[in-house]
């Protein structure tokens, strides 16, 4: 499939009107890095486009695949210049049939690509320092976010965490990116023993940070947002929804979003997201692997259900 | 060149390949991928009177060669989508198929009124009236399990419609007599028909030993469905052919990928193609499928689109 025409419609604004490309990339290196895999593609015009926080979507399984759904990665990084065209960089944890498949890709094994998609982490308008929070390999797209930051004049601190030294990721991008790094493991094999909303609290004031940027689990984005909040900070967090397309019209990875108008919706984490102002996510509707409609939320079931 | 052009009833499209239901949302979103309006129709996903938040998550499971899904009609209700969404796809060109839905009969006559009502009506080539949505709390709001309450909508709705704006009731393959149902529809005054809806299914996680949608069952659709939908129409058009209900268009959906599956809807005969669940894989299947069918046609030497149209039961009959 050739590459498809950049939006040039008037788009309201329900959908960025920011560009999207459908390409078919070309695996040209993948390399296992602890538990997850990183892989790059040649995907000519994604890399042009892309800004720190989106993310792409691929298909699996070739075009005959019984598997429909595309899966979603945030991007980890971009090279607009590359011999082919520019690359685009993901982080993948084989967890089910689809991931398990692009982990197993080769090198020239052909994806379908669609992205940028979502909107990106807002950056400072002038320099403030800011602390960035990876859980796990959602630490892939905050290198890249650093940079820009670092760019824009902004001290970066961040904080990496998982649950053990093979599922951290970018322990060495870390120390290149930033200007301080803090690691923390449940299991005490890297850094600090414990989760990363141990040592926030303590970053965030040694810093005076006054943005902190979240990608991992949603438990963590929560505490991170109600660590951020207490320092006096602004929580930006890539929130983690199962996707069934990525482009805003299968309608199934929504989550309650107060809007600035005091509303609570159930929004599109594809369009809409992935990041989100933490204060403004209703934390107390999800738990448990499910998200429960608020009953404030507008259209919310009634009695009668939906 | 084939001539791909269709009417369905009184409305003439330039093609047969329209979006389904709930699968393309309600338009700026694909518009991105592909220009709406060289579609024979937008199909909107379908709207209820007020704004309705749709279930929790999860939402969505895979299944082989399909999925579940369990959305449960989230959408901004039909004031701000005539104001926002219908007449954004009037501004693109689209003729746009309004797909709506409701909680009683009368509702779905609310939801057409203000329709009919709004300043971008003109845009609008026919209103699909959902009847058959699985995703409701009470089974027994499933309209399209019995002919009564199937008629009642269809009446309602048609009331409400120039005569010149199409009707069309969306049905259940979730019956046991889908003849029923088409007849009931047809005779309380649908135009056509559109087959099918998705199937109701479940899926359990073994791991967290729980059902995966939130709403415990959800909707079965994509390519695993298509022999269903095949099945439906050739038996509702058959049952048109025996003279049991008059015959209407067939809007044929339920698993096209491609233009080869399209033609087997339209073989059993469908005379348009809605595409869905495709899209969730390939933003640009609708013009895909519109593309491979055209050339399909072409390769087998057909002038024309409606030359196909039911074709499998002129072959049958040859043979029989």
């Amino acid at each position: 499939m050739s590459s498809m025409p950049l939006a040039t419609n008037g788009s309201g604004p329900a959908v960025p009107r920011c560009g999207v490309v459908q390409v078919t990339g070309e695996l040209v290196a993948t390399r296992r890095v602890g538990a997850y895999q990183h892989l790059t593609f040649v995907a000519p015009g994604i890399a042009e486009l892309a800004r720190p926080g989106q993310f792409v979507a691929l298909a699996v399984g070739g075009p005959m695949s019984a598997n429909l759904l595309r899966r979603c990665f945030s991007i980890h990084q971009v090279s607009p210049s590359g011999v082919d065209g520019g690359t685009v960089d993901i982080v993948v944890a084989a967890h089910g049939t689809g991931t398990t498949w692009i982990a197993g890709l080769s090198p020239h094994d052909e994806v379908d690509i669609v992205g940028p998609l979502g909107k990106p982490f807002p950056l400072p308008t002038k320099p403030v320092p800011c602390v960035l929070v990876g859980g796990g390999y959602g630490s892939a797209p905050l290198f890249w976010l650093a940079e820009q930051l670092a760019q824009g004049g902004c001290r970066v601190e961040m904080v990496l965490g998982a649950a053990s030294e093979d599922r951290l990721f970018g322990v060495v991008e870390a120390r290149r990116a930033a200007d301080g790094l803090t690691v923390t493991t449940d299991d005490g094999s890297a850094g600090t023993r414990g989760w990363v909303s141990d040592v926030l609290a303590q970053v965030i004031r040694l810093s005076s940070a006054g943005v902190v940027y979240g990608c991992g689990p949603m438990g963590m984005l929560r505490s991170v947002t109600e660590i951020a909040s207490a320092e006096g900070a602004v929580a930006q967090v890539a929130v983690e929804e199962s996707m069934a397309c990525g482009v805003g019209v299968c309608m199934t990875c929504v989550l309650p979003v107060t809007g600035v108008d005091g509303t609570t919706r159930m929004v599109r984490s594809c369009v809409d997201g992935p990041v989100f102002r933490g204060d403004r996510v209703r934390w107390d509707a999800l738990e448990n692997g499910y998200g429960l409609v608020p009953a404030d939320a507008l259209g919310a079931p009634t009695e009668a259900g939906h | 060149m084939v001539d791909m052009s269709v009417s369905l009833g009184e409305v003439d499209l330039p093609n047969p390949v329209m979006t389904a239901s709930g699968c393309a949302a309600n338009g700026k979103e694909l518009h991105r991928f592909f220009d709406v309006s060289t579609l024979g129709a937008f199909v909107t996903k379908s709207v209820m009177a007020g704004a309705r938040s749709g279930r929790g998550t999860p939402r969505m499971a895979e299944t082989a060669s399909g999925m579940l899904n369990s959305i449960g009609l989230q959408g901004p209700g039909i004031d701000a989508f005539v104001e926002n969404d219908l007449a954004w796809l009037k501004s693109v060109g689209a003729r746009v198929l309004v797909s709506i839905a409701g909680g009683s009969s009368g509702e779905f006559a609310d939801v057409a009124g203000v329709l009919r009502r709004s300043p971008a009506f003109d845009c609008v080539v026919g209103v699909e009236v959902n009847i058959s949505c699985p995703n409701v709390a009470n089974r027994g709001l499933v309209f399209a399990i019995d002919p009564l309450a199937s008629a009642k909508v269809v009446a309602l709705v048609r009331e409400q419609l120039p005569r010149n704006v199409p009707v069309f009731a969306k049905l259940s393959p979730d019956v046991t007599d889908i003849v029923a149902i088409a007849s009931a529809c047809v005779k309380a005054g649908a135009d056509g028909l559109t087959m099918i809806n998705t199937l109701l299914g479940m899926a359990i996680d073994i791991d967290r030993m729980r059902p995966q949608l939130a709403g415990v069952t959800g909707g079965l659709s994509g390519p695993g469905i298509r022999p269903v939908a095949v099945r439906t129409i050739w038996q509702v058009r058959s049952a048109m052919a025996e003279g049991r209900f008059r015959p209407v268009p067939i809007i044929g959906v339920g698993g096209v990928r491609t233009g080869r599956d399209a033609l087997e809807l339209v073989a059993a005969g469908a005379s348009a193609i809605q595409v869905g669940t495709a899209t969730f894989n390939d933003p640009t299947a609708p013009v895909r499928v519109l593309r491979e069918l055209e050339s399909l046609l072409a390769e087998k030497g057909f002038d024309a689109f409606t030359q196909v149209v039911g074709a499998a039961h002129r072959r049958q009959e040859v043979y029989r």
